[in-house]
């Protein structure tokens, strides 16, 4: 029992806090002012949802597309659209599990049809989708489609 | 000239490889469909003699987004049953890709969560895809015409999906009381927040 204590201390002072996520709430507004910050950061928002088979496959490979720009001026935003009373029940344990290390966000919003139609007129509200804006260079571009890591390499070259 | 021609074939070829099914628009007419239902009998909007029309909501057992909308379905049911649109609920998943959506659990839910309508399923996918059914739920407000079934409203059941919220706008119940007061809905249009369905090709 003493070890199965201290087995439980070691994990919560060392393995909780590697994985530690927060989970901000964001709304559409609040997305669109943080581009508008970024300069001449290129950023690459992913929607996505626990509970959302494709979305959920797709995930390493954004990791493993952020983890090879390190060094880049590149924001990667893993924006949930899981209910807001999910967090810490399932978003946060998710992220924990995955051992997603980007930023995650989770939509804010009181009205699905507006946030979806203030992030791109054209989603029909399917995920995953992914917007990628570089204000510096007015690009935009909304992709309502599963992405891979090759494909995101060659959108963030094609848009930097 | 010629080079202007094989130019404005490619476009078409183009632009007809983009063009993806694009299901049901408010104003057009919806084809009949024959579905087994979860009692084991076969199930037709025909049969519907006195109804006025059909509240179609494609949704399945797995999707924590149709759970959640589950007791809103019910009590639209409940509501607009008795005044001449009775809910049709179709799955539209494929049970080989997702086990819980089979007939079997979906006899089972029906039973123990006591759904007042009819739940269907589309095992060729074949409606759904008429539809245009892309996620769970994905409603379809219908009105019996002479000139056949007429779809007045495509879209999320309201706006938001999180239950709970008592300002949220009702687009299904405003689209029905709207055609039961011989008016067409004002927002017969919205995008359907939910689990993408999966076609199977």
């Amino acid at each position: 029992m003493k070890r199965f204590v201290v087995t439980q201390l070691l994990y919560l002072l060392f393995v909780w806090p590697a994985f530690s996520q927060t989970v901000r709430p964001v709304t559409a507004s609040q997305l669109e002012s943080r581009f508008r910050s970024g300069k001449d950061t290129v950023y690459v928002v992913n929607f996505w949802a626990t509970w959302c088979v494709p979305c959920v496959k797709e995930l390493p490979e954004f990791e493993k597309f952020r983890e090879d720009h390190k060094d880049q001026p590149l924001k990667l935003l893993l924006v949930s659209m899981d209910y807001e009373s999910k967090v810490k029940s399932a978003v946060m344990p998710f992220a924990r599990r995955q051992k997603l290390k980007a930023e995650i966000l989770i939509a804010s919003r009181k009205n699905e049809q507006g946030f979806i139609d203030a992030i791109d007129k054209g989603w029909s509200g399917s995920l995953p989708g992914t917007l990628i804006v570089n204000n510096a260079k007015a690009v935009r571009k909304f992709f309502e489609k599963p992405l891979t890591h090759e494909e995101l390499n060659t959108l963030y070259q094609t848009y930097k | 000239m010629k080079k202007l021609m094989i130019l404005v074939i490619a476009a078409a070829a183009a632009l007809a490889a983009k063009i993806p099914a694009e299901g049901y628009k408010a104003g057009d007419r919806a084809a009949d469909f024959r579905l087994k239902n979860v009692d084991g009998k076969m199930l037709s909007m025909a049969g519907y003699k006195t109804a006025k029309g059909f509240i179609v909501v494609f949704t399945c057992n797995h999707c924590p987004v149709s759970q959640g909308y589950e007791q809103r379905i019910i009590a639209l049911d409940k509501k607009y049953a008795q005044k001449g649109y009775p809910v049709l609920a179709i799955s539209p998943s494929d049970p080989a890709s997702v086990p819980a959506d089979s007939y079997e659990n979906m006899q089972k839910v029906a039973t123990a969560h006591k759904y007042t309508f009819p739940y269907l399923i589309d095992e060729t996918q074949a409606v759904s895809k008429a539809f245009g059914a892309r996620a769970t739920p994905h409603a379809f407000v219908i009105q019996k015409t002479g000139a056949g079934n007429v779809v007045e409203y495509v879209g999320a059941i309201d706006n938001n999906a999180e239950d709970g919220d008592p300002n949220r706008t009702n687009y299904v119940e405003k689209a029905v009381d709207a055609l039961l007061e011989g008016r067409k809905p004002v927002v017969n249009t919205t995008k359907a927040f939910g689990c993408s369905i999966t076609y199977k090709n």
